[in-house]
């Protein structure tokens, strides 16, 4: 079993780390967490998008933040991508393989995936 | 929604949203009935407004005119002959005080009965949402207890930030199921 003791190794091993992963997060993931974006499924969408940014080395890079409802509940779980000087990226119907291939080909490789895109459905 | 652990971080999203600093998340399982309660420290509502907040057409959303949080907390909860309430007041009213709190029982053997489904991804979704969010999660039962409380873990943590990475993977694990362990 974990026990909270194990908070403190995890603040040992982090020491000098946090100051290194503020970067210059440009680029802003956001997922609509409201009624009905949790239960279209937008939960392990959200924490899909969090584990991959970590995973493939994107914390510098990429924030992802939660928000309310973005208005068509009928196309949830929504994902908005912001980079800045480029226009908004709306992501519908998103599962957490579809968050993967927006996080490796999007946010790492810096092409939409636009099939999964709004203007594509 | 096809899991309590889904009401409970809709029902919660609700106390972010109303600012609230300290947010309390209780399941008490006696028996067959499990008691969810939800309490925050948030704005509040004011008197109408929380003897309509289970109408679907109460809401405080600007892209509809419904609302479907409470009162699918409210219908998870009745489905299974449980009940609902809501209790909640302003600053404004109560002259200091003010916040929510929203509790309902379910019959967890009742055949309507929702999973409390994955409560640790909950959990997760919402300290990553908002860091700075004092929570407590608590689920009793005969087994025992789980506990978990983030200033507890801020304690620990010193500066390490609530949601880094390494933290939520720590969250996932600790709550499991979200139930107390069972004694060997």
């Amino acid at each position: 079993m974990k026990s909270l003791q194990e908070l403190a190794e995890i603040r040992e091993k982090m020491k000098g780390k946090v100051a290194l992963r503020e970067g210059q997060n440009d680029i802003r993931v956001v997922v609509g967490m409201a009624t009905c974006g949790i239960a279209a499924g937008a939960r392990p969408v959200l924490n899909t998008l969090v584990e991959e940014v970590e995973k493939q080395g994107l914390s510098d890079k990429a924030t992802v933040s939660q928000t309310g409802c973005i208005g068509i509940c009928r196309l949830e779980p929504i994902v908005e991508v912001y980079e800045p000087g480029k226009e908004k990226v709306t992501y519908v119907k998103m599962t957490p393989e579809k968050a993967k291939r927006v996080v490796t080909e999007h946010i790492k490789g810096g092409t939409p995936v636009y099939e999964y895109t709004i203007g594509e459905k | 929604m096809k899991e309590l652990s889904l009401n409970i971080l809709d029902i919660a999203q609700n106390s972010v949203k109303a600012g609230a600093k300290h947010l309390e998340i209780l399941l008490e399982q006696t028996g067959a009935v499990l008691r969810i309660t939800i309490a925050d420290d948030g704005a509040g509502m004011s008197p109408a407004f929380a003897a309509a907040a289970a109408d679907p057409f109460t809401t405080t959303r600007t892209t509809r005119k419904v609302g479907m949080g409470l009162p699918l907390f409210k219908l998870a909860a009745e489905q299974t002959g449980g009940t609902f309430s809501i209790e909640s007041h302003r600053a404004e009213e109560s002259g200091g005080a003010h916040g929510t709190r929203v509790a309902a029982t379910f019959h967890t053997d009742h055949v309507d009965c929702e999973p409390l489904g994955d409560v640790a991804s909950t959990l997760i979704t919402l300290i990553q949402g908002s860091p700075g969010l004092e929570l407590t999660y608590v689920f009793r039962s005969e087994a025992g207890e789980k506990r978990l409380s983030t200033a507890e873990m801020r304690e620990l943590l010193g500066d390490v930030p609530l949601n880094a990475p390494e933290v939520l993977a720590w969250v996932s694990v600790f709550i499991g199921d979200g139930r107390p362990e069972q004694e060997e």
